[in-house]
């Protein structure tokens, strides 16, 4: 199933006592998800990615703006109505009831031509716990399962009654470390077996990367930008995207463009192309760093961390925004670094500019 | 998807269903608040209707023209209204004061002092709880009359001044402050007592707000015991003095008399509710009981 | 450490001083009292021991009709104020305007002295030569017949007394199960609306199992609230319970105490363990019942 929105947009009156202004939670919404794809709502907590998924399940009204399921206006149709499945937070399973329980309930909502038998129910909650591989749980209650377990309870809960398509709010928030990777791909499995159509919120870029089709980045209320993982790392529209996603985080400088080449602090770092003299943000990902003796780009080393594979260079640097520097080099160079500074030379691809005061991407091309 | 469904219908028949449920909800909590008003209204209406008027009228009516004030009047000359509410109010402040002493020294022991045989001492006392208080009453109704405390204020007051469920709660609360604040008090040389007032009474300070009001709100309510000990006069309090009054008082048809000796005992709590409702409401949701 | 300990018990005195000497002491007397044959109050002697006592309060017919009256409010007000106060605080707890007024207005009779307003009802039920009183009214608008509610037949007063107890009790059950109605997170009725669960299904599978410890706490009480039942009826129909046919367990209890017919401690006690046999059992039960249905977190 196809979902459409068309500048969706959700205002709550103001809480504040100062400002009894409208608070718009979700801003003009206009993205279409196809079928059968498992999509990232990505963005800092309070950004209106909730308020999202609470529009598209119904349990929200939107102010504005239209929602389709497929060629269906499902806009002011009833949550009950909408025949989609969620995954809560905190899972909300009824802690009364059995894990067998807790998944045949939404089918036994079913009415009329729908209507199953009691076996019917059982073939389908023991099909969907299979799914989950959870079938040997079934007469436990929740409080008897742990974190992870219980997710899984609470996935087989919204997939039962074949949604049609699949919303899913911080599903691994309440998982510890390991879990959570074990879990993501495990959500990532199910979605392929399924091909049901799932909208899944986080606050963690890493979870989002890994396992969407497509990310959604969110500022306040409104979209930053819409595409494929790696594009929107590569490839991002602005300075809050740039930061947004990645660990370690991409490193800041406040830089300028002076006759084609481009400076940090008083060095000349890269020669560019089609950049108007200006200042502006200029963001290097870690691994767009190179060790060079006679590099154009001098930090003060702080530190090195050894990873194995790669090792981390911290060090500072004046104009950094930045406290530090994380650059990530191959372990194989690692002899280099010592003494008290470090100098780098920067691989054009890895270095993004942004306007100072719109911190809109700006678009270079190098000699 | 198969069939077509008809998503206005559904929407509709949604929107349709959820006004008529708003509606039955408001219709239903509005009657019973009506029953729940509706005595206080009645009681005021005819504690300003005059005499005469009342009596006349057959048919009650829903309100008056003519107010009076003749009833309050009444209500203060005829009958000792205003030595009933002295003495209740002596009861009340005595009463709550007394208790809160004990139970705060009893719960400052629970919780921070250690000695031997405290544990089995808190479970004695908790398993007083579920005795009834009639069970009780029979002998310390002998035992104040062979003390010859009848007709006295300390034979009202003595047998109400601990309540174990107050300790409990008291107990509880002290136990959230941290141990840290203690044991720097210690370091400085602060007395156990010291202590307790300068640091546990200020921070304990709403529960103890709390229990104070629903103690005064039993206090100002209390009739059994009054009626068991006290049958004189001089030492009634309104609870008794009300029953007093419908069968001695004002001539036993003068209603709107009655009544206003009624909203003059009502109002007092009425006034605390409406100030602390919030508090009264919180503490009474934490486990108090009437009585 | 001695010293350490002392203090202890130095602040625990007085708390111990009266729960010793109005509570310990007078519950181990009344069992005493209740076995003491021809107990005399003025010279505080007696001349057996047995169960004469019980057998005099189990034959006076006072007695029986107090505890068929008890039984009738108690059959009566418990299952009607716990549904009223259920539906009530599901209401609220589905509105947002208006919800602290009416709740805050639900409260009020709990902080109202229950003799003072007792005697509002009284005039409000009351048949006079000089007025029916307002429920007549109504009733006669409806095309019944006056009926003195106060003076009148038996079960009209039982009516009043039930009404008047329903309507003070409320307020405290109230007020439980819209906190406890609270409790229950939002997440469960997402979750279940999401799924497409009915009105009532949602009442019945999930938010009823939520608050049954709360609801269940709510019977219990009130069952031994009822069993207690006294002042009420006193409000309505004076002091002189017997013969208004208006008596309770307890009013009878203090009615042997003292009062026109008092004096007997004795036989109080009798009455008094009798009650508490009665309530200790009811509460049993109750428990045994709620091991089933209740569901503990």
């Amino acid at each position: 199933m196809k979902v459409v929105l068309q500048n969706l947009t959700k205002k709550f009156p103001g809480r504040n006592k100062k400002s009894r202004d409208e608070v718009t939670a979700v801003d003009h919404f206009n993205f279409e998800i196809p079928n059968g794809k498992l999509i990232g709502l990505l963005g800092p907590s309070g950004c209106g990615k909730s308020t999202a998924l609470n529009l598209l399940c119904g349990l929200l009204k939107p102010t504005e703006g239209r929602i389709f399921f497929g060629e269906d206006d499902v806009t002011n149709l009833p949550a009950e109505n909408r025949g989609v499945g969620m995954v809560f937070q905190n899972y909300a399973l009824y802690p009364h009831l059995t894990v067998l329980q807790n998944i045949t309930f939404p089918l036994e909502n079913l009415k009329g031509e729908a209507k199953l038998t009691k076996e019917e129910m059982q073939r389908k909650a023991y099909e969907v716990a299979k799914l989950v591989q959870i079938e040997e749980l079934m007469e436990r209650k929740p409080s008897e399962l742990s974190g992870g377990q219980q997710q899984r309870v609470a996935i087989a809960r919204a997939l039962v009654k074949m949604p049609r398509i699949l919303l899913m709010d911080e599903p691994l928030s309440n998982l510890d470390a390991r879990l959570r990777l074990q879990t993501r791909e495990e959500i990532r499995r199910i979605q392929r077996e399924t091909k049901i159509t799932t909208i899944f919120v986080t606050h963690d870029q890493e979870e989002a990367m890994s396992i969407s089709d497509m990310i959604v980045v969110m500022k306040d209320g409104a979209i930053q930008q819409i595409g494929k993982p790696q594009q929107v790392y590569d490839d991002p529209v602005n300075l809050f995207v740039a930061k947004f996603l990645g660990t370690p985080p991409i490193n800041v400088f406040r830089g300028r463009v002076q006759s084609g080449q481009l400076y940090i602090g008083q060095e000349a770092v890269l020669n560019l192309q089609n950049v108007p003299d200006q200042e502006l943000h200029v963001g290097i990902r870690p691994e767009g760093f190179v060790l060079q003796t006679d590099g154009p780009l001098s930090c003060k080393l702080d530190e090195v961390e050894v990873m194995g594979r790669d090792i981390t260079v911290v060090s500072r640097h004046e104009e950094s925004e930045n406290t530090d520097i994380r650059s990530i080099i191959s372990a194989e160079n690692a002899a280099d670094v010592a003494g008290d500074t470090v100098r780098f030379a920067l691989k054009p691809a890895k270095v993004l500019l942004f306007h100072k005061e719109t911190q809109e991407r700006i678009y270079f091309e190098t000699i | 998807m198969g069939k077509p469904v008809d998503y206005a219908k559904i929407e509709k028949s949604a929107r349709t269903g959820e006004r008529v449920r708003k509606t039955v909800i408001y219709l239903l909590l509005s009657v019973w608040a009506l029953v729940v008003l509706f005595p206080f209204y009645w009681m005021v209406l005819t504690s300003v209707k005059s005499y005469s008027a009342y009596n006349s009228e057959y048919i009650p009516k829903l309100y008056t023209l003519s107010p009076t004030l003749q009833n309050y009047v009444d209500a203060f000359t005829t009958v000792p209204l205003g030595r009933y509410f002295l003495n209740t109010l002596i009861f009340t402040i005595a009463t709550t004061a007394l208790m809160l002493v004990v139970i705060v020294l009893a719960a400052f022991a629970f919780a921070r002092l250690e000695f031997k045989g405290k544990n089995i001492t808190f479970t004695l006392f908790l398993s007083l709880m579920m005795i009834p208080n009639e069970l009780v009453i029979i002998t310390n109704y002998v035992t104040i009359t062979n003390w010859d405390m009848r007709n006295t204020f300390l034979g009202l007051i003595l047998p109400s001044v601990t309540s174990v469920f107050y300790i409990y709660l008291l107990k509880e609360n002290f136990e959230l402050i941290p141990d840290e604040l203690y044991k720097a008090a210690k370091v400085d040389g602060t007395s156990d007592l010291k202590y307790l007032l300068k640091v546990m009474l200020p921070i304990s300070k709403p529960t103890l707000i709390t229990i104070t009001i629903l103690k005064v709100i039993e206090c100002w309510n209390s009739y059994v015991w009054p009626r068991l000990i006290t049958d004189e006069e001089a030492y009634f309090l309104v609870s008794n003095g009300i029953q007093e009054i419908r069968e001695n008082g004002f001539g036993r048809e003068n209603i709107p008399a009655m009544m206003a000796a009624v909203v003059v005992i009502s109002v007092p709590l009425i006034v605390l509710f409406l100030i602390f409702h919030k508090k009264i409401m919180e503490g009474v949701a934490r486990g108090g009981t009437k009585g | 450490m001695d010293k350490k300990n002392l203090k202890g018990w130095l602040y625990l005195l007085p708390a111990i001083l009266f729960l010793g000497l109005f509570m310990v002491y007078p519950l181990i007397d009344v069992f005493i009292y209740s076995f003491e044959e021809g107990y005399n109050s003025a010279s505080q002697t007696y001349y057996g021991v047995g169960l004469y006592n019980y057998s005099y309060v189990l034959h006076d017919p006072y007695f029986l009709q107090a505890v068929k009256n008890t039984f009738i409010l108690v059959i009566f007000t418990v299952p009607i104020s716990t549904g009223i106060a259920l539906l009530i605080s599901v209401g609220l707890s589905s509105i947002k305007k208006l919800k602290e007024l009416f709740q805050t207005i639900y409260f009020l009779p709990y902080v109202t002295n229950t003799l003072a307003v007792g005697l509002v009802f009284m005039i409000l039920f009351k048949k006079t030569p000089y007025t029916d009183g307002l429920v007549n009214l109504v009733i006669n608008w409806f095309g019944g017949n006056s009926v003195d509610f106060i003076d009148g037949p038996y079960w009209a007063k039982m009516f009043v007394l039930c009404f008047y107890t329903v309507w003070v009790v409320l307020p405290f059950k109230i007020l439980i199960l819209t906190s406890a109605l609270a409790s229950v997170k939002q997440d469960y009725y997402n979750a279940a609306q999401v799924d497409g669960t009915s009105k009532w299904r949602i009442f019945t599978r999930i938010t009823l199992p939520m608050i049954s410890p709360m609801l269940f706490y709510l019977i219990i009480t009130g069952f031994i609230g009822a069993f207690k039942a006294y002042s009420d009826a006193v409000a309505l129909f004076g002091t002189n319970l017997n013969t208004a046919e208006m008596n309770t367990i307890v009013g009878y209890i203090y009615d042997m105490l003292y009062g026109n017919s008092g004096g007997y401690p004795s036989y109080a006690s009798a009455a008094a363990i009798i009650l508490f046999t009665i309530v200790l059992t009811i509460t049993c039960i109750n428990l045994l019942v709620s091991k089933k249905h209740v569901h503990y977190e």
